[in-house]
C-alpha cells in the first residue's frame, strides 16, 4: 500500500504523520525536539515504523517547521514547506468549513483566516515569544506545575488574577509579584491561560475577523485553560481536534502526496550518520554564515550564501 | 600642505552614481562612494548607534565609517520629514566623538529647492556657475529617471527571465556605462541602448501572473541590502512586483501638495500622518483598485509615520479583500523569518488566484 509521510519539526517539539492515499492517519507521534532536530527525526522514524505494516511504502516525503530545511535534506524530502500552509491544508482535510485557525506552538503564533476554504488572510507573531509553548512551560516549572496539567489547574480558578503578559519579561517579574503577595496558584495559572489568550487576540489576531467555525491547535491547543479563555473573549465555541498537535504534519504529508513526485524512501536512514557543520564565508565582509550537510561523509546540500561565491558544491 | 577634499554620503539603492556625478561636477571635489552595504556595514552601524533608533540611522553610521575608513572627510546628508530630520545632527556628534576629523554638510529639507543648493554648493566651489549648476542638475535628473526605469521594468520581468541572470548581467552593464556620462546626450542613448537589451531578454510571462505591490517607508524600499533582498525573493517566486517609491517619485513627480496626495487616500485619511505615510494608503489604494494580488508593507522597526498607517491599510484590506503582509526591519531581524512568512504569502496568493493545483488539493 502507499503511504506518505509528512514531518513538522517545531522548536519545542516534532511531530510525524503517515497517511494512506485517502488521507486516512496510519500512524502518528510526537515527540520533544530537545534542540537536536536530527535525533529526533530519528527517534520518530523508529516510533511511526512500529506502528506500520510490513506492506506500506512511503513514496513521498514532506517537511515542515523551524528545521524543516535541514530535516528535508535528511530525508531527501519532495516538498520543504512553511508552516502556515501545512497547517491550512491540514486543518481544511479535517474541517472543510474551517474559517478560522487559531495556532498557537512553541516559538511561534499564527492565526489563518479563510474562506471557502481558500486562505484569505494569515499573520505571524513578530519579534516577540510572549504567549506561546516555551513561555508557557518556563513559567509552569516557575510554578512547579507539570505544562501538561496547566489546564486543569486553571479550571479550578474561581478568581484569575491580572497578568501583564504583553512581553514575556514583564509578565514573569509580574508573576513573581502575584505570587509573592499571595494569589493563590491555581489563580495565577487561570490568570496567565487569560493573559496568553488576549495578548494573541491583541497581538497576532489584530484587526483580524474572527468567525465561526474556529479550530485551535498548536501546542498549546492541549491547555484547556487557554482554549477556555478564548472561547471567553471571543464569544464562539473553539474546536479542539485530538489531532490538534499534528496538523501541521498532516497538512505537509497530504501536500506531499498531491504534488506528484515520488521518491524512494527507506527508514534505514536511521541507520546513516548525519553531520552539519556551520561555517562563516570569509570570501567578502558580508561573512554569511554557510550551513552545510554531510550523509556518511558526503555533502549532500548547503544553505545560507547569499552569491555565488560561497557555493560548496 | 592642503587636504584634498574627498566627498561622501550614505547610499542608497544604485543611486550613489548621480550623487557622486553631481559632487564631482559642481564641486570639482573627488568622492569616496562608501563600499556596498555589507554585515560589517550594518554591525559597525549598530555599535556606534542608540539602540532604539530606526534601522537607516544604522546603515548610514555604517556607510559613513567605511567611507572615513577609506579617506573622506566631507560628510553630506539630507532627509526630513520624519526624526531622521535630526538624525544628521546626532551622527555628526557621534562620529566627531569617535575620532574622525570631517565637515559635515545637513541639507535637510522637506521640500525638494534646488535654489538652495545652489547657494548651498557656491559656499563650498565660489567658482560654480547658475548654468553649470542646472546643466548638471538636469543631467542627474536624466540618470536617476534612467537608473528607475530601468529598475521598474526589471522588478516587473526578472520572475519570469528564462536564463537565469540575464537581467542582473544587463542591469551591471547599465550601471558601469552610466557611472561614465557627463552629457546628457549620453544619458539619453545609454537609457535607450539598455532598455532596448532588456525588452530583447526572452521571458516567459504567464498574463495572469501574480502582482504584488510593495509599500512603506522609503529608506528599507530603496535599499535592498536592509529589506533582505525581497524583491528578489518575491521575484524568484515568479511574481510581478510594483513599486511606486524611488527618487524620481520623491523628488521631481509627487504631488508637493499634501492635499494631492490626501486626496487619493479618501476616504481612509483626513489628515497628514507624516513623512510616507499618506503615499503607503494612497498607493495600496491604487493597487487595490487595480486588482492587485497583495500588497507588501515594510517599514524600519519603530517607524511613527508607517506605524500610523498600519491600522487604516488593514481597513482597506478588508474593504478591498486584498490580503497584506506586514514586515518591520532592523538590524536584528531572522532572515529565515522573513523567508518563511514571504513563502506563505505567495502560497495563498496562488490559491486564491487558483494557480498551483496541488496547494489546492481537496
Amino acid at each position: 500500500m502507499n503511504a506518505y509521510l509528512g514531518v513538522d519539526i517545531g522548536s519545542i517539539s516534532t511531530k510525524g504523520v503517515i497517511i494512506d492515499e485517502n488521507n486516512n492517519i496510519l500512524a502518528e507521534k510526537y515527540l520533544w525536539t530537545e534542540g537536536n532536530p536530527i535525533n529526533a527525526v530519528r527517534n520518530l522514524l523508529d516510533g511511526l515504523k512500529l506502528q506500520l505494516n510490513d506492506d506500506i511504502k512511503v513514496k513521498a516525503v514532506g517537511t515542515t517547521g523551524s528545521a524543516r530545511k535541514l530535516v528535508g535534506a535528511i530525508l531527501n524530502a519532495q516538498v520543504v514547506k512553511n508552516e502556515i500552509t501545512a497547517h491550512a491544508i491540514g486543518t481544511l482535510s479535517l474541517y472543510p468549513d474551517v474559517r478560522t485557525i487559531l495556532e498557537i506552538g512553541g516559538q511561534d503564533s499564527k492565526i489563518i483566516i479563510l474562506d471557502d476554504g481558500i486562505v484569505a488572510d494569515y499573520a505571524m507573531n513578530t519579534l516577540c515569544a510572549a504567549g506561546t509553548g516555551s513561555f508557557l512551560s518556563s513559567q509552569a516549572k516557575r510554578l512547579g506545575v507539570e505544562v501538561e496539567e496547566f489546564g486543569v489547574h486553571a479550571l479550578k480558578s474561581k478568581n484569575p488574577t491580572k497578568i501583564a503578559a504583553r512581553c514575556t519579561v514583564f509578565a514573569e517579574s509580574d508573576l513573581v509579584h502575584k505570587a509573592q503577595i499571595g494569589h493563590k496558584k491555581e489563580d495565577i495559572i487561570a490568570g496567565l491561560c487569560k493573559a496568553v489568550a488576549s495578548n494573541y487576540l491583541n497581538n497576532v489576531g489584530k484587526g483580524k475577523k474572527i468567525k465561526a467555525p474556529i479550530v485551535f491547535q498548536g501546542g498549546v491547543s492541549k491547555n484547556i485553560g487557554v482554549t477556555k479563555a478564548f472561547e471567553e473573549a471571543i464569544g464562539e465555541q473553539v474546536i479542539v481536534d485530538k489531532y490538534g498537535h499534528l496538523m501541521g504534519g498532516l497538512g505537509i504529508a497530504i501536500f506531499a502526496k498531491n504534488q506528484g513526485r515520488e521518491g524512494e524512501f527507506d527508514f534505514n536512514i536511521k541507520d546513516m550518520v548525519f553531520e552539519t557543520k556551520g561555517q562563516e564565508c570569509d570570501k567578502c565582509p558580508n561573512n554569511c554564515e554557510i550551513i552545510s550537510v554531510y550523509r556518511n561523509g558526503v555533502l549532500i546540500d548547503f544553505w545560507g550564501n547569499r552569491c555565488d561565491n560561497g557555493a560548496l558544491i | 600642505m592642503q587636504i584634498e577634499n574627498k566627498v561622501t554620503f550614505p547610499r542608497l539603492g544604485n543611486y550613489h552614481i548621480p550623487i557622486s556625478t553631481f559632487v564631482e561636477k559642481t564641486l570639482n571635489a573627488k568622492v569616496c562612494v562608501s563600499p556596498a552595504i555589507t554585515k560589517r556595514t550594518i554591525e559597525l552601524g549598530t555599535k556606534h548607534s542608540p539602540d532604539f533608533v530606526c534601522v537607516p540611522f544604522k546603515y548610514n553610521i555604517g556607510n559613513y565609517i567605511e567611507a572615513l575608513e577609506n579617506g573622506a572627510n566631507i560628510l553630506i546628508q539630507a532627509g526630513g520629514g520624519c526624526r531622521f530630520g535630526y538624525y544628521g545632527e546626532v551622527q555628526e556628534e557621534i562620529l566627531k566623538s569617535l575620532g574622525y576629523e570631517f565637515k559635515f554638510f545637513n541639507i535637510n529639507d522637506r521640500k525638494f529647492k534646488p535654489l538652495r543648493y545652489y547657494e548651498l554648493l557656491k559656499k563650498i566651489n565660489s567658482k560654480l556657475t547658475f548654468r553649470k549648476f542646472m546643466y548638471y542638475f538636469y543631467l542627474i535628473y536624466k540618470q536617476i529617471f534612467a537608473i528607475d526605469k530601468i529598475e521598474d521594468y526589471i522588478r516587473k520581468n526578472i520572475g519570469f527571465e528564462i536564463n537565469k541572470g540575464d537581467f542582473e548581467n544587463v542591469e551591471k552593464r547599465f550601471l558601469v556605462e552610466l557611472k561614465k556620462t557627463e552629457k546628457i546626450r549620453d544619458v539619453n542613448n545609454i537609457f535607450t541602448k539598455y532598455i532596448t537589451l532588456l525588452k530583447k531578454i526572452p521571458i516567459n510571462k504567464p498574463k495572469n501572473c501574480l502582482k504584488v505591490g510593495i509599500v512603506g517607508e522609503l529608506y528599507v524600499l530603496i535599499e535592498p541590502f536592509s529589506n533582505y533582498f525581497i524583491e528578489k525573493e518575491m521575484a524568484s517566486y515568479g511574481i510581478e512586483v510594483q513599486r511606486y517609491i524611488n527618487i524620481s517619485y520623491l523628488f521631481f513627480s509627487r504631488k508637493h501638495k499634501k492635499s494631492r496626495t490626501l486626496k487619493l487616500a479618501k476616504p481612509y485619511l483626513q489628515y497628514d500622518i507624516g513623512a510616507d505615510g499618506v503615499d503607503s494608503v494612497a498607493h495600496s489604494k491604487e493597487l487595490a483598485k487595480k486588482g492587485f494580488d497583495g500588497i507588501i508593507h515594510i517599514k524600519p522597526f519603530g517607524c511613527m509615520p508607517e506605524i500610523n498607517c498600519m491600522p487604516i491599510l488593514q481597513r482597506l484590506s478588508q474593504d478591498y479583500k486584498i490580503p497584506i503582509l506586514y514586515f518591520s526591519f532592523d538590524s536584528q531581524t531572522s532572515e529565515t523569518g522573513v523567508k518563511t512568512r514571504l513563502e506563505a504569502f505567495y502560497d495563498m496568493l496562488s490559491m486564491r488566484k487558483n494557480l498551483n493545483s496541488p496547494l489546492a488539493p481537496l
